[in-house]
């Protein structure tokens, strides 16, 4: 993955618009939180092949990240967004990572059911 | 304990990567006396994490590679592996039944006559302990005269209270090269571990220092009409 360029993620988020597409959308703190601090609260959520469709999306830029929202019949929202990547497939990948390169937050989108 | 007494042994954990960090010393140990050994993984770890450090993986290679990783830590424990298709963080939302009766056929089939998997409820994360509990049931549903052997591996913190000592410590120190391979064969996985080893005040050097933390690698023995799990 790469640093997100903007204008470029924008784009693949115009070109799905209008479309059914599949989701895929994630945030966690690990499976391990609560193990290596007793404070912690282990916190996760995630769905897969959500079919969709979003009259509009946009990305914003922050201090420190990104934030995409998808307009649907509702909201899909993800924040704190760092890296994309555009795959073989043509799926817009969205992540942000932890200095450390771990995975906190995913918003994937795809023409074609995501592998299971 | 002698290790040529056992015909075949079978691991149950749920991710590439559990086999060495939790039984990798004890694998070369039994592949040393002879002693087949066979890991029945439960998931590709598709929902890991870490992606590699610095992070060269993405939530959709993730699977790929961590099998390939998986695949390459196993040829260096020449070691059996089946996987066996679940998929991460769901294993314990399946019919455990189902998953039980598997691991039964699977056991049965390979002769099985030691098996070691998580110790439910006392392996943290949800997969190892619905792994573990299926693995419990596929044990408990063969008759007692033919039963295996089982070994639990038990990770929270507080185990040593809750649990007592365990019953068998292996020392991998004599095999802690391979066990140490293994390891980072699993790349994706160890980077961010074996980074953060490096930066500890007390590093010592690689080789050294994951000596000090993973020497040891401890099972409880599990006598499956009395655990409950």
């Amino acid at each position: 993955m790469k640093t997100i360029e903007p204008g470029i993620v924008q784009e693949y988020i115009d070109r799905y618009a209008d479309k059914f597409v599949y989701i895929h959308l994630e945030t966690t703190n690990g499976a391990y939180a609560k193990h290596f601090d007793k404070n912690a609260h282990n916190v996760g959520a995630y769905i897969r092949n959500a079919q969709i469709k979003y009259e509009r999306g946009k990305i914003v830029t922050t201090d420190e990240a990104y934030r995409v929202g998808l307009k649907t019949s509702g909201w899909i929202y993800a924040e704190g967004l760092t890296d994309y990547e555009i795959t073989e497939e043509g799926q817009l990948l969205l992540a942000g990572h932890d200095p450390e390169g771990r995975l906190m937050v995913a918003l994937e989108i795809s023409e074609k059911p995501f592998d299971m | 304990m002698d290790f040529k007494d056992h015909k075949h042994v079978v691991i149950i954990y749920p991710h590439p990567d559990d086999e060495s960090f939790g039984a990798s010393g004890t694998t070369v140990r039994f592949r040393e006396a002879g002693v087949p050994v066979t890991y029945l993984c439960g998931t590709l770890g598709e929902m890991g994490r870490n992606m590699g450090s610095p992070f060269f993986a993405t939530r959709e290679s993730l699977p790929e590679i961590r099998k390939q990783e998986l695949l390459d830590a196993c040829a260096v424990l020449d070691m059996n592996v089946e996987m066996l298709g679940y998929r991460d963080k769901t294993i314990e939302f399946e019919s455990r039944k189902l998953v039980a009766e598997r691991l039964k056929d699977y056991i049965e089939d390979l002769g099985a006559t030691l098996v070691i998997t998580f110790y439910p409820p006392f392996a943290v994360h949800p997969d190892h302990n619905a792994m573990g509990a299926a693995a419990f049931e596929a044990v408990k549903m063969i008759d007692s005269d033919i039963r295996p052997e089982l070994w639990a591996t038990a990770i929270t913190n507080d185990r040593q209270e809750t649990l007592g000592e365990p019953d068998v410590i292996i020392d991998t120190e004599e095999v802690f090269e391979k066990k140490l391979e293994a390891i980072k064969a699993h790349r994706s996985q160890a980077e961010g571990m074996l980074s953060k080893m490096r930066e500890s005040s007390d590093f010592v050097g690689e080789y050294d220092s994951a000596l000090q933390r993973l020497q040891y690698e401890s099972f409880y023995r599990i006598d499956v009409d009395r655990v409950h799990y």
